[in-house]
This record gives C-alpha cells, sequence and structure tokens, in this order.
C-alpha cells in the first residue's frame, strides 16, 4: 500500500477545515499536487502545504493510499470526510467531523477526536483510542439519518448525543458516555462499556443498546422483559433486557409490536 | 394639552403587545406617559428619552477612555475591520426591525461572516427540535379564543412577559372561552415556585433537569400504559391526572421557555414536548409556542429563513450556508477561537454569554451598535449608538407565534443619528468600495 505522510508544520490561528485530507483525494496525485490543495481558514483558501510537510507516495487509487499524519492536528477539521476507501492514520488529536459521512476504508485515531466524527456515517471503520466528542455517529442538523452502517470503535470515553437517529451499523465506547445515547434509534447497535448518565434510548423506536455499567436515571418508557445469557462483543454474561421507548410510535412485525431493546449487565 | 399616539406596539418582548398608548408633550418630541405597557415595556420607551443618552459613536483609545468620533470614521473602522477578518462573527439581531436584519444579511455575505442571533441562548435549540421533528403550532389568538388547557413549561411569564396571561393564554374571554381564565386550566412545570405557578390549578414541581423523563412519562400516559411509581420526583397518579386534563380539552397548549430550551438536554426537551403535542392531536386539538424573549428574534430567523435556508448559527465564510450548532455558534466560535472580529446589533452578549465569550470579545477587533451602554459596548473597541427601533423609527417585527406586526415611529431620535438600517447601508456601501465590487 503506498503511504503519504502528513506531517503539521504550524498551528492554525483559527481552525483549518481540510476535508481534502481523503485517500479519495490523494489518490494518483503527487506529493506536489497534494501540497497544493486547497484548505480553508475562515474566508482564506489556502494550501495544504502551508500548513504540512506532505511525503511518501498515493496510490492509484484511494483503497490502496494510506494516508499517516503526525504532529498536532487539533485545530483540523473534517479529516477523512466522506471517504469511501483507503486508510488514515492520525498520530495525535483532531478537530471536529472525522470520518463524517465516510462510506468505506479504515480511520485509526491514536488521540481524542471532537464533536460529530461518523457523522452519517454509513460504511467503513472508525476506531478512536482516545475520547471521542459529543453527536458521534449522530445526524447532521435536521437529518432524519444518523449512522447507517460500519462501525465505530472508542476506546475511551464518549460525549452526549450518541448515535442519535442511528438507522444501522455498531458503536462500541470502551468507557463512560454521557446524556442521549441513541435518541430517536431507528435500527443499529450501541454498546457501553462503562456506565451511561440518563436518557438512555429516548423516543427509540428499533435498535439494540448494551450497558455494561450503570444508567443513572432510567427513562420511564423502558419495561422489563427477561434475563438473558448472551455474548457481547467478546465479553459473555447475564443481561437485563428492556424493551421501549413505550412513550414513541413502533411498527408490527408478524402482529407482534417491535421496540427498542435496552441490554443492562448484571 | 398632551397628544396622544394610540396603537403604539412595544418593541421589548416577544409578546409584542400592539395597543399601546403613548403621550407626548406640546411640541410632539417628549414622551410623557406610556399607557397600556407592562413595567418593562413603559421603561423602553422612556429610556430613550434619557438626558444622559449618547448621540454620537466612541472609539476606546489606548488608556481605556473613550473619544468622539463621527459616523463616518465608525463606518470605516466597521467596514474594514469586517474586510480584513478571515472569520468575523456578526451577531445579535434580535432588537432591530427585519429590514435591518435584511441588509445586515447582505452585508454578511459579502464578507463571509459566522451570523448568529440571541436564538442562540435561548430558543436556538427550539428550531433545532422543529428541524428534527416538525411543529404544531397557533397564533397567540386562537389561543385566547380556543385554548382552555395551557400549559407553561420552564417559564414564568408574570416576570418575563407579563401581559402574556392577559392578553392571550389566561384571563382574555375569548370566543370559545367566554368565562376567561375560568373556562381554563392551568398547568405550571418548574422546579420552583414562581409567580406563575402560584396561580396554577395543577403545579408540577418536578427535579431539576428532569423534563425529558417527565415529558417521556405524560406521553405514555396518554397511550395509557404503565408508569413507573414516580418520574422526575411526581408521582404517577399525578401525571396521569395531567396527561386526562389535557386529553379532556377542546385545545390545549403548550407554552414553554428557557427554563427548558437550555437545561439538560436542550433541543431535546423541546423534540419530546412536540411529541407530547402530537400525541395530543389524537385526541383534541393541541399546540405548542415557544416564549421568544427580544421583540424580533423570530423575526431574525425568519428572515435568515428565506434568505439563507437555517434561522440560525449561518457559516457563510466559504460562500455558502453552513449551519450546524455546536460548530457554527457563537459561544463555540469564541471559546474555540475560530473567530477573528465580532460586530454586535440588537443585544448584549456582554451580559448574558459566557464569561471567556466575553473575554474573548474584549481580547479581538470589535464593534457593537446599540443605542444604550451596556456589558458589551464596554468591552468593543468601537460603540455606535442608533436610533431606537419601534420608538424613533418603524419596522416590522415578529411576534413570539411568527405573526409579523409593523412597529411604530412615536418620536423622532435626537439630530443627526442614524438608525440601524442606515448605519448597515453605510457600511454594506463602504465595504463593496474596498472590495471593489461597487
Ligand atoms: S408584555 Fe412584552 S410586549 Fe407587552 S408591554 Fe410588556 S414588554 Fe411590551
Amino acid at each position: 500500500m503506498a503511504k503519504i505522510t502528513l506531517t503539521a508544520t504550524k498551528t492554525p490561528e483559527l481552525r483549518l477545515e481540510a476535508e481534502n485530507i481523503s485517500p479519495d483525494i490523494f489518490a494518483g496525485k503527487s506529493v506536489a499536487e497534494i501540497a497544493q490543495l486547497h484548505v480553508f481558514v475562515g474566508k482564506e483558501s489556502q494550501k495544504l502545504g502551508d500548513y504540512f510537510e506532505v511525503a511518501g507516495e498515493s496510490g492509484s487509487t484511494a483503497a490502496n493510499t494510506t494516508i499517516v499524519i503526525n504532529g498536532d492536528v487539533s485545530r483540523v477539521k473534517y479529516i477523512g470526510m466522506k471517504m469511501t476507501d483507503g486508510e488514515v492514520i492520525i498520530n495525535g488529536d483532531a478537530d471536529m467531523y472525522v470520518g463524517a459521512w465516510m462510506s468505506g476504508g479504515k480511520i485509526t485515531a491514536n488521540g481524542s477526536v471532537d464533536a460529530f466524527s461518523g457523522l452519517g456515517m454509513t460504511g467503513g471503520e472508525l476506531t478512536v483510542k482516545g475520547n471521542a466528542g459529543n453527536y458521534l455517529g449522530a445526524a447532521y442538523r435536521g437529518d432524519w439519518r444518523g449512522m447507517q452502517g460500519g462501525i465505530i470503535r472508542v476506546s475511551g470515553n464518549a460525549g452526549s448525543d450518541i448515535g442519535t437517529f442511528m438507522r444501522g451499523g455498531t458503536i462500541i465506547i470502551g468507557g463512560n458516555v454521557d446524556v442521549h445515547v441513541g435518541t430517536h434509534m431507528e435500527g443499529g447497535t450501541i454498546i457501553v462499556k462503562g456506565d451511561a448518565k440518563s436518557r438512555v434510548g429516548g423516543q427509540m423506536v428499533k435498535g439494540e443498546i448494551y450497558v455494561f455499567g450503570d444508567i443513572e436515571v432510567m427513562m420511564p418508557g423502558f419495561q422489563y422483559r427477561k434475563d438473558v445469557d448472551i455474548e457481547v462483543d467478546g465479553t459473555e454474561g447475564s443481561f437485563a433486557l428492556y424493551e421501549g421507548d413505550i412513550g414513541e410510535r413502533h411498527g408490527k412485525k408478524k402482529g407482534e409490536t417491535i421496540y427498542g431493546q435496552l441490554y443492562m449487565k448484571y | 394639552m398632551a397628544k396622544i399616539v394610540t396603537d403604539v406596539v412595544c418593541p421589548f418582548c416577544g409578546t409584542l403587545c400592539d395597543d399601546l398608548e403613548v403621550a407626548l408633550d406640546d411640541s410632539g418630541e417628549k414622551i410623557l406617559e406610556v399607557y397600556n405597557a407592562c413595567a418593562i415595556g413603559a421603561t423602553k420607551f422612556l429610556h430613550s428619552q434619557a438626558e444622559d443618552r449618547l448621540t454620537r459613536p466612541r472609539m476606546k483609545q489606548e488608556d481605556g477612555s473613550w473619544k468622539d468620533v463621527t459616523y463616518d470614521e465608525a463606518v470605516e473602522y466597521t467596514a474594514k475591520m469586517l474586510v480584513d477578518a478571515k472569520k468575523p462573527l456578526m451577531y445579535g439581531w434580535s432588537s432591530t426591525s427585519c429590514s435591518a436584519q435584511s441588509i445586515g444579511s447582505e452585508l454578511g455575505e459579502e464578507v463571509g461572516a459566522c451570523m448568529d442571533n440571541t436564538a442562540t441562548v435561548c430558543h436556538g435549540s427550539t428550531l433545532i427540535a422543529v428541524q428534527d421533528v416538525g411543529v404544531p403550532s397557533a397564533t397567540l389568538g386562537e389561543i385566547a379564543n380556543r385554548a382552555d388547557r395551557v400549559v407553561f413549561w420552564g417559564c414564568n411569564p408574570a416576570h418575563a412577559h407579563p401581559r402574556h396571561m392577559s392578553r392571550y393564554s389566561i384571563f382574555p374571554r375569548g370566543f370559545f372561552t367566554g368565562k376567561g381564565s375560568k373556562s381554563r386550566k392551568m398547568v405550571v412545570v418548574d422546579p420552583r415556585k414562581t409567580d406563575t405557578a402560584k396561580m396554577a390549578d395543577i403545579h408540577l414541581q418536578l427535579e431539576q433537569g428532569r423534563d425529558y423523563e417527565l415529558l417521556s412519562a405524560i406521553r405514555i400516559a396518554i397511550r395509557g400504559e404503565k408508569l413507573p411509581e414516580t418520574v422526575a420526583g411526581i408521582p404517577a397518579k399525578t401525571i396521569k391526572e395531567v396527561a386526562d386534563t389535557l386529553k379532556s380539552g377542546r385545545f390545549s397548549v403548550i407554552f414553554f421557555g428557557m427554563g427548558v430550551t437550555h437545561s439538560l438536554g436542550k433541543n431535546h426537551n423541546i423534540d419530546i414536548a412536540i411529541a407530547v403535542t402530537r400525541d395530543l392531536n389524537d385526541y383534541t386539538k393541541a399546540a405548542i409556542i415557544p416564549m421568544r424573549g427580544h421583540y424580533n428574534v423570530t423575526g431574525s430567523g425568519q428572515v435568515w429563513g428565506w434568505q439563507f435556508g437555517y434561522p440560525f448559527c449561518l457559516d457563510l465564510s466559504r460562500g455558502f450556508p453552513r449551519y450546524n450548532p455546536g460548530d457554527s455558534s457563537s459561544n463555540d466560535l469564541l471559546i474555540r477561537d475560530e473567530v477573528d472580529a465580532v460586530f454586535t446589533l440588537g443585544s448584549d452578549p456582554g451580559a448574558h454569554f459566557p464569561v471567556g465569550s466575553v473575554k474573548k470579545i474584549a481580547q479581538l477587533p470589535s464593534v457593537c451598535i446599540d443605542p444604550h451602554i451596556t456589558p458589551t459596548s464596554a468591552v468593543s473597541k468601537l460603540h455606535v449608538p442608533v436610533a431606537f427601533v419601534g420608538v424613533e423609527v418603524g419596522g416590522c417585527a415578529y411576534r413570539m407565534d411568527n405573526v409579523p406586526i409593523e412597529t411604530r415611529k412615536v418620536v423622532e431620535p435626537p439630530e443627526g443619528m442614524l438608525t440601524d438600517e442606515e448605519f448597515l447601508a453605510k457600511v454594506l456601501d463602504r465595504v463593496k468600495k474596498i472590495k471593489g465590487v461597487a
């Protein structure tokens, strides 16, 4: 696989909008061409090369292109946005919208990512070794389609509003999460290995949420059904199954009402 | 004999009362008294007459003192600041007319600004919820004539919108509500025992920050499903009673304020309150209306809505409108060092933003357009006083229920003072000249 290395040379004064950092855009371009790609600071269009040292070689297609980012990109937005294939490795913290609307390929952030990462994602893998911000795998404002496919794995904690309007795919959080998990969820799976605060599965229609730790305040619309012994992401255990959100509309399948499912580990 | 100006519109809060009468002295230049208005509304009119009112722009000097400048110098500084900035923030827009807002939009587009209004710290979350799930609404006229179940959720109109209850929601005798407050049942949801709560038939004194859970519980009760013993500290029996009260009415309305829009969950609280309203429509007629604060914050959302497609938190820096509260919202922009100049018109972030944001305003090139001396004008580099909209110049404003009302000019502004609209037009003109596009 061909590898392009971006090394941050300068901290942007405001924030940098760099949606061009994607294997789809880099593929088939020379180092010089990549350095010429635009980045935005507010209304000013500047060059990627003004902020990064570009080295290595890109592949002929996105699929065989890997981008390695070194240095401080904690003020750089949109890394890997809309990527369809290939790989991005971020050796540090990144700003908002990492992997937003990605449909394929792999992003590994060895640090933390800020809000709106994996927004409306339809495929691929987003792995975060640090923490993730708010709205992870959620829908863009006004959109009714949050994450629809692919997998997001966060080793640390995540913020609030994860998986809002989620319709498919899997989000796995190693640590704790803030309020509002899977609000308006209509499919997919969210696994929280730590604790959750309140409002888990509020207005949920369909899909599954697993919480290994505690839920500070349970939504009134979840009703206990039964205990089950299952394996979740490699961990076997007994879970209490709740169904909800009872207050929300629910479809029917073979005469049976379908509810969202919330599993709490004993 | 004092001259009385009738049918004056109050440019203070989102209730936009349109029945004020203002008594002027013989010359017709001085306001003597304001009738029908509440205390805050009347004060606004009388304040425009203050002896020590600023009538010319002033620049802050190196040593912190102020120096008077001409309007032309103010226009020059503002235009240059906006053109030079990579990402200027243009904030406010709630206490001015729709036509001033419209010229402001043109200016914002020309300089690639981030534009935001006071909804960002009040009902912005409402706008997000409406975008997510829609909204069954009504006008205040319909409420006065029809509503027999009135809920005030996280708001205190007795103090914030003093004539709301007497003009529209509780006391008026409407066509189908002939007995006034006797034909209505009033429910207040508030963790505090406010003056509004004291008047209620039912006061749900819920645990702070548990609005989302309580609203969810009301939905469950409306559906007749099983509830936990208590939710948000309220017994299931009381929740059922409230659900039945709302279902049994001929027309239920939920009014809500910043107690729910900016407590835990923000837009989700409104989202689920809209869901409750929608559920109620299976049984009766129901509507939901935000208690908007500034008299024309609603108009600012309307103007931007039809000009850019989004009601607040606009980012025009890339030449097309983008919108994502949390990213393009004023406080996030300021705290995250994303903007490099601040322009304020028709509101007072200095008094309402977190101190971290206000410090940023103080550090950056900044202009404050406001007839009053405010905490914002105090931290800005340039302060431009202008005429009072709705007192010294007319203009369109939108009431909290989205009804546009033309405000009236009552007296002349002090000699030589510009209006918001005139000042913005001059800055726009100057910006175009600097950029060489006019
Ligand atoms: S209720 Fe609002 S609009 Fe009416 S007089 Fe008082 S401040 Fe003015």
